[in-house]
């Protein structure tokens, strides 16, 4: 098998000075290297997305606050959901990703791994673009700021006569750069797993991770380019005198809410699709079986590729669409839920007869099964269009795609983080310190997310800066913001648990998890070649094969 | 010995869950008890008209699908994970190993695709039944318009121009009067939202859009803004006056005349024509006619002052005029600079804008 090395004496690098280890992740091109950089850089903008939400947070607090200006709020909630859509989730799906791919498949790099770097210094370069507005916003004189026309950013409020200075532009710009990165990962992925499969692994026998990257990627493609295409189109509306957006000379603002939205809703799933992805290797190993209904798992996840393609009015359906159109995206989007349904009973399904492990990784997927399930119901609710005449752009719809960008993605990312982080280090975690991150994260976020339902359901907008008392809103609000303390311990747990594991964990050897898919047959960390010999595969679960020589997997599949 | 342990383990815990849960029961009746005036609340499950109300049977419908599809896999998710979790001292074989089974796929996709029809067809209906409502012939027409951040009413079949607080006749059910509203935006997207009326419906530049209202229940029904436009998109509020037939009819009559005309505030006018109010403040009967800010011909016969942020008294008047930012930071309108006699005579004057 592949899990013997080759014996080259690699060079000492632990004498080597430190700037010329900078040097080598600066001009690296390996994967893991990439991957691992993807990460750092997404949890750093983690950590300040999530300054900016607490920063809200306290501000909501309590009714008539003056704990920030209207200004600040306005930048803060722009910020946040800008930072944490498109240099925080992105990035890190895509490290994990780049990451794991090629180890998956069982081959030595992405298929072009120059390519693989470009993205990720676009991308890097777009979230410094973003930020450098705080202090370039405003041109050299004003003391800059920061872009406040929320993260989908609908005209007209873009046009220069609503947003003076170039706090605008660095968003555009940021969101142009990195969009341009996001595509070349996208065609790298699919590439990669196209093309550089190892021996024997045929599309059917490859591991679910690497099935729904596939999808994801195809619908980066398709989702992040006509997002591209507007941010040129506002430029010129900006710079070149284009009236596209610009509604003063007849400009269409709802034109610049489809092309949003065209990229907007695909979005969720290309960050969604990966988390399942996560879910779908994790949750088999930690209840010893294999994934229940493979096949369907695949076709499910193409089907919602393809229809979530033809869902993006359902954020639109306050605009004045006829009855035909509220009618169309409805059934559409209520139709994304079938496939997402199959998903969830098939994890059920994977569970049921195992026996399950209640390690870190697997309890932050069980986490995620619940909350996901939630959030698809309360989707539901949002894809009644009447129902979402009331609950449209107030605190439930906040609600809802919160419980599916935490409760669902951040949920499954920190299973991934446990789940691989040996691979990656070379060393385990420790299991106490997760298991105080996943209760404390698990408390905070219901007390956060599940009573921010609630003010919605009483007519409460989002975007405001206050809100005014009598309303039935203050006590929710409160709630609200004291489980955003509970979030933050949680996170320090897991900030602490990784750093303390770097330098002293247990050294963690090749396979930890006694799990089956081929980046557990190389060593921890993997060497730069990932694989001596390229593995030969005979069926879904490789390692299993070779630990069960008497029961194979490949007699059944 | 060892099941005796393993029992105590199994009931502490089972306590621990227990207090944990009467904790949160106990935390949500104080949550609920804390609620004061509900009457105030706009809760979009306390409908006064028929958009509203056909939403809230729709959502009922919804409510109660979604939460025995939450029941049935929520009970399946927490019976496989305590039925088949590793247990203490078990052998450590792998379990049996099953790969998947088509019948159990068909049936958990066929089902929710029942389920997924069901809801559609229930949806539809709605969406027809609220949208493509026709127009009775005794309903009103009212067209309001969004500017950054207060809201303008028109009332083209009667003459009458207001500002933030939308009057609007009860409508009885056997005999309705509805009202329906033109949506147009002056500026950038904004939404019209008071919950226990109707769901929103944006405001969009280059657009019309409509919507309809029909309340049975006189009152004073709040909402406010609901689509991001710009700084100070929350204090952007909004307040549906409902009105009895009599009341309406009164208040109609009223809005009709121009402005009260009175001499001992000859000073107050005098500023009010001189110091550029007129730019964007129309006073029916006067010279000013600016189309910019809210008509001010009958500014007093409004409860509240700068979409609704703050009540309507000589003081805050005063205020509102001196520093506009001191109640509604980046409102629109400038800070005029008024000496203290200015001023008064100013606040003198409106007073007098019944």
């Amino acid at each position: 098998m592949a899990s013997d090395s080759i014996a080259i004496n690699s060079p000492d690098v632990s004498t080597r000075p430190v700037s010329e280890r900078l040097h080598d992740w600066v001009v690296t091109v390996d994967h893991k290297k990439l991957g691992i950089l993807y990460i750092v850089y997404a949890l750093g903008f983690l950590v300040i997305g999530g300054i900016e939400a607490t920063l809200m947070r306290i501000q909501l607090m309590v009714p008539n606050n003056h704990f920030v200006s209207p200004e600040v709020f306005n930048r803060l909630f722009t910020m946040h959901g800008t930072t944490m859509i498109f240099f925080v989730a992105m990035p890190i799906l895509f490290g994990f990703g780049t990451y794991l791919i090629p180890l998956m498949i069982g081959t030595r790099d992405m298929a072009f791994p120059r390519l693989n770097a470009l993205s990720f210094w676009l991308t890097a370069f777009g979230g410094f673009l973003l930020y450098f507005s705080v202090i370039g916003g405003n041109g050299l004189y004003g003391a800059g700021n920061a872009p406040d026309v929320g993260w989908f950013a609908y005209a007209p409020l873009t046009s220069r006569p609503f947003s003076l200075g170039h706090s605008t532009d660095f968003w555009t710009l940021g969101l142009l750069v990195s969009g341009i990165g996001s595509i070349g990962t996208a065609v790298n992925f699919i590439t990669t797993i196209l093309c550089m499969r190892c021996p024997g692994m045929t599309l059917g026998k490859m591991p679910l991770l690497a099935w729904l990257n596939l999808v994801m990627a195809g619908m980066v493609i398709l989702a992040v380019s006509p997002l591209t295409a507007a941010q040129i189109m506002l430029c010129v509306d900006r710079y070149l005198g284009g009236h596209f957006f610009d509604t003063q000379a007849g400009g269409s603002a709802v034109l610049w809410m489809h092309f949003f939205w065209i990229f907007g809703h695909p979005e969720v799933y290309v960050l969604i699709i990966p988390a399942f992805a996560f879910a779908s290797e994790i949750i088999p190993v930690f209840s010893r079986k294999p994934i229940f209904g493979y096949p369907v798992m695949v076709a499910a996840t193409i089907c919602i590729g393809f229809v979530s393609l033809s869902v993006w009015a359902h954020h639109m359906f306050t605009v004045g669409m006829s009855s035909y159109a509220n009618s169309f995206f409805t059934i559409t989007t209520m139709a994304v839920g079938v496939p997402t349904g199959i998903k969830i009973f098939n994890w059920i399904g994977t569970m049921w007869g195992g026996k399950i492990q209640f390690k870190a990784p697997m309890l932050f997927c069980i986490g995620f099964l619940f909350q996901f399930l939630i959030a698809g119901l309360t989707g539901i609710m949002l894809a009644a269009s009447p129902f979402d005449w009331q609950l449209g752009n107030s605190y439930f719809v906040v609600a809802h795609f919160h419980y599916v960008i935490v409760g669902g993605i951040l949920f499954t990312l920190f299973a991934a983080f446990y789940y691989w982080f040996p691979k990656m280090s070379g060393r385990m975690y420790s299991e106490t310190l997760a298991k105080w991150h996943f209760w404390l994260f698990l408390i905070g976020f219901h007390l956060t997310f599940d009573f921010m339902h609630i003010p919605g359901l009483l007519g409460m907008p989002r975007r405001i800066y206050t809100y005014e008392p009598g309303r039935g809103w203050e006590i929710w609000n409160l709630i609200v913001t004291v489980g955003v303390l509970f979030q933050i311990a949680g996170v320090l747990a897991f900030v602490g648990n990784l750093l303390w594991s770097l330098a002293k964990g247990e050294v963690a050897g090749n396979d930890p998890w006694d799990a089956w898919t081929l980046e557990w047959s190389t060593t921890s960390p993997p060497p730069e070649y990932n694989f001596a010999r390229i593995p030969v595969v005979e069926s879904r679960r490789p390692l299993w094969d070779v630990k069960h020589p008497e029961d194979p997997d490949w007699k059944y599949e | 010995m060892r099941c005796s342990e393993q029992t105590r383990i199994l009931i502490s815990k089972a306590t621990g869950v227990v207090v944990l849960l009467t904790g949160f029961m106990l935390a949500v009746r104080l949550c609920f008890g804390a609620q004061v005036d509900s009457s105030q609340s706009p809760n979009i499950f306390k409908p006064e008209s028929t958009p509203a109300d056909s939403i809230f049977h729709l959502s009922l419908l919804v409510l109660a699908i979604t939460g025995l599809i939450f029941l049935v896999v929520f009970s399946l998710i927490v019976y496989s994970i305590v039925k088949y979790r590793r247990r203490e001292g078990g052998d450590h074989r792998e379990p049996p190993q099953v790969y998947g089974s088509n019948q159990v796929e068909l049936a958990w996709t066929v089902i929710p695709v029942l389920i997924v029809l069901v809801l559609f067809l229930a949806t539809a209906r709605v969406i027809h039944s609220v949208q493509d409502a026709p127009e009775p012939p005794a309903s009103m027409r009212v067209t309001a318009i969004g500017h950054q951040f207060w809201w303008e009413f028109r009332y083209p079949r009667l003459g009458i121009v207001t500002a933030n607080e939308l009057h609007v006749p009860v409508s009885d059910p056997s005999r309705p009067t509805p009202t329906f509203l033109t949506l147009l935006s002056a500026d950038t997207d904004h939404s019209f939202w008071v919950p226990r009326l109707a769901g929103k419906t944006d405001l969009i530049p280059n657009r019309i859009n409509d919507t309809w209202i029909d309340p049975r229940q006189t009152g004073i029904y709040l909402g406010q803004c609901a689509q991001y436009c710009g700084l100070e998109h929350a204090k952007m509020l909004l307040r549906v006056y409902v009105d009895s037939q009599e009341q309406f009819d009164k208040w109609v009559q009223h809005q009709k005349t121009t402005a009260a005309s009175d001499r001992s505030v000859e000073e107050g006018r005098r500023v009010f024509e001189s110091t550029g109010c007129i730019n964007c403040h129309t006073v029916r009967g006067t010279v000013a006619s600016g189309r910019f800010g809210p008509d001010l011909t009958h500014l007093m016969s409004r409860d509240t002052i700068a979409s609704g942020i703050a009540p309507n008294t000589p003081d805050n008047l005063r205020k509102w005029i001196e520093d506009p930012d001191s109640l509604k930071e980046g409102s629109l309108m400038p800070a005029m600079k008024l000496n203290d006699g200015d001023l008064d005579a100013l606040v003198a004057y409106l007073g007098t804008l019944r």
